[in-house]
């Protein structure tokens, strides 16, 4: 019986010949990423850091990104004991306030690599699937953990197999096709498992693979992987890394798998997560007359430049409807250079588009484009969850880049390929 | 003892709103706002042995551990539900706060049932019928034995 990738790459790390799904390894994460809960992490081994010291200055990455700049004095100090911590402890791989999103920093600044092991203090952490890495979200304390001993344990996840065929056709994007995927399995639907990417997905870009991988957690999945082919290397290649680096690791094609999933790309449509859960998914055209107050084009799953790009182009000359905010965040100081470079901002912003530091901002409600009560957003985000933008009784849907921007233009939830 | 019940689903903004990620960590700071969103009775009403009842993909959402360490705090004896999301589920295993993954027990609780839980045996008694769940394998129950991964680190750390 041949593996699956998450059973070949946990055995290499782990030293073992072969594991199954079911098993409890130990394995030495390659990093470990925190952002601005790293103050709270350290915070928890004060004593233990005096008394052990760090197990590894080379594995954890602190990025800060969650509330930058910092909105009160609280935030601030957080920051301020990041610094120390990294500081005093020699930590590697520190990208202070306006770097970018952790993420997008991690996969820029080539520290997720294929074949790699990474976990990260953020559910989202599963975002490096789109580069061939096993990569998990984990809680605080065991951040705090593996800081004094850079080991965890982890369990050999069972495998569900997504085989792709055809291209989606624009402006229908990645975003749709990751809600698609989520209303049909459910929030749970991979639940403790890997998710495997199979079949021809050559057309789907980095930038897109990301945004499908980084929605691996809304479905369960404790990793969503895409093997390692010419468009990951290329990119790979862009960023200085070259493929003496690292060593990719894919399933055998007589692998086991708990489920098989067929999709035809041509087939999929916009598509809209309504509130309040993510597999809450509808065709966008059952919230055409949904009046909009704000809309949000960034974030871990849709601020990277192509994302930028495809709402620039459809607001280019154009104004935002009346009474509509229009919320831009670029997922990192990186995106944001290469847009401004483009053109990208200026039409963003002409457009009526309000362009916020290269942060998490709005997505999880703790400062910059909070909700009132009543109020709807479109936002490329990933979570529509009740009271996430900081108003329980406002409402969240997820969306593409490209309906977010139709949904600017008309003050109202709308379909892009109406607006071209 | 009172059982909170709730729905599939519920995920950790509503557990623990995310506004308050960066500006609330210890136990004292968490309690007041658990499960605001949610219900809001429940921050102080909640005693001590009290249980949760959920269905299923309780925990799942954001990363965040403070509901583990709040509900832990607030003496919460065990949250039993149809499933949990696997971050929350290592969350609790982290805080030495018992799951009991057991869909047979969610569908047999009816309001005003006796709900008794034997953790060592891996049973949980409802309305009179018994369920068996799932325990933990002896290298994680070991951390949550030790009081939750921290005293389990500084442990093997030899402090």
């Amino acid at each position: 019986m041949g593996k699956t990738f998450a059973e070949k790459v946990l055995a290499r790390k782990a030293g073992q010949a072969e594991v199954v799904a079911g098993q409890i390894v130990i394995v030495e994460p390659d990093h470990l990423l925190t952002h601005d809960n790293s103050a709270a992490i350290v915070g928890k081994i004060g004593a233990e850091l005096k008394e052990f010291g760090i197990a590894r200055p080379e594995m954890p990455v602190i990025v800060l990104d969650h509330v930058i700049p910092a909105a009160n004095e609280k935030t601030a100090t957080n920051h301020r004991i990041t610094r120390d911590f990294v500081g005093t402890y020699g930590i590697k791989h520190f990208f202070d306030v306006g770097v970018g999103v952790c993420h997008q920093v991690m996969v820029e600044k080539g520290l997720a690599l294929p074949g790699d092991v990474l976990v990260g203090s953020d559910s989202h952490t599963c975002s490096y699937g789109a580069l061939g890495a096993f990569a998990t979200g984990i809680d605080r304390t065991e951040a705090a953990a593996l800081l004094l001993r850079g080991q965890t344990w982890l369990k050999v996840p069972e495998t569900i197999k997504v085989v792709f065929s055809g291209e989606l056709q624009p402006p229908v994007s990645a975003k749709d096709l990751v809600l698609t995927i989520i209303g049909d399995i459910g929030a749970d639907g991979a639940s403790y498992s890997a998710v495997e990417f199979h079949g021809d997905f050559t057309g789907l870009s980095i930038d897109e693979r990301f945004t499908i991988a980084n929605m691996g957690v809304e479905m369960g999945a404790k990793v969503a992987v895409f093997p390692v082919d010419d468009v990951a290397r290329s990119y790979l290649s862009s960023i200085g890394v070259g493929a003496d680096r690292y060593e990719s690791v894919w399933a055998d094609p007589d692998a086991h798998y708990v489920r098989e999933l067929t999709y035809d790309l041509g087939a999929i449509e916009p598509v809209v997560a309504f509130p309040h859960k993510v597999d809450n998914v509808k065709p966008v055209g059952e919230g055409a007359d949904l009046e909009i107050h704000q809309c949000l084009l960034g974030t871990c799953t849709n601020g990277r430049l192509s994302d930028l790009e495809i709402a620039a182009a459809m607001l280019d000359g154009r104004t935002v409807a009346s009474g509509v905010r229009l919320l831009v965040l670029p997922a990192s100081k990186e995106v944001f250079e290469a847009a401004l470079d483009r053109g990208v901002i200026a039409r963003l912003s002409r457009a009526g588009g309000l362009v916020l530091p290269p942060g998490c901002g709005p997505c999880l409600g703790a400062h910059q484009g909070a909700l009132a009560p009543g109020e709807r957003c479109v936002s490329t985000a990933n979570r529509n969850f009740k009271g996430r933008m900081g108003c329980k009784d406002a409402e969240i849907y997820l969306a593409s880049p490209a309906t977010v921007a139709a949904s600017a233009l008309t003050g109202r939830l709308s379909d892009p390929r109406k607006m071209r | 003892m009172r059982v909170w019940v709730y729905g599939d689903d519920i995920n950790t903004d509503m557990l623990f709103p995310g506004k308050y990620t960066y500006t609330c960590s210890t136990a004292e700071e968490i309690r007041p706002h658990l499960l605001e969103d949610l219900d809001p009775q429940f921050a102080g009403e909640v005693q001590p042995g009290d249980l949760l009842v959920a269905g299923k993909n309780f925990g799942c959402g954001s990363s965040r551990e403070q509901p583990a360490v709040g509900l832990r705090s607030a003496g919460v004896q065990a949250i039993v539900a149809g499933s949990f999301a696997r971050i929350f589920y290592r969350a609790a295993i982290n805080q030495g706060l018992l799951l009991v993954e057991c869909p047979e027990a969610v569908a047999a609780y009816q309001p005003g049932a006796a709900v008794t839980l034997d953790a060592q045996a891996g049973e949980i008694t409802v309305g009179g019928q018994t369920f068996r769940f799932p325990k933990l394998p002896p290298e994680i129950l070991a951390i949550r034995d030790a009081g939750g991964l921290l005293p389990y680190t500084t442990r093997a750390l030899g402090g």
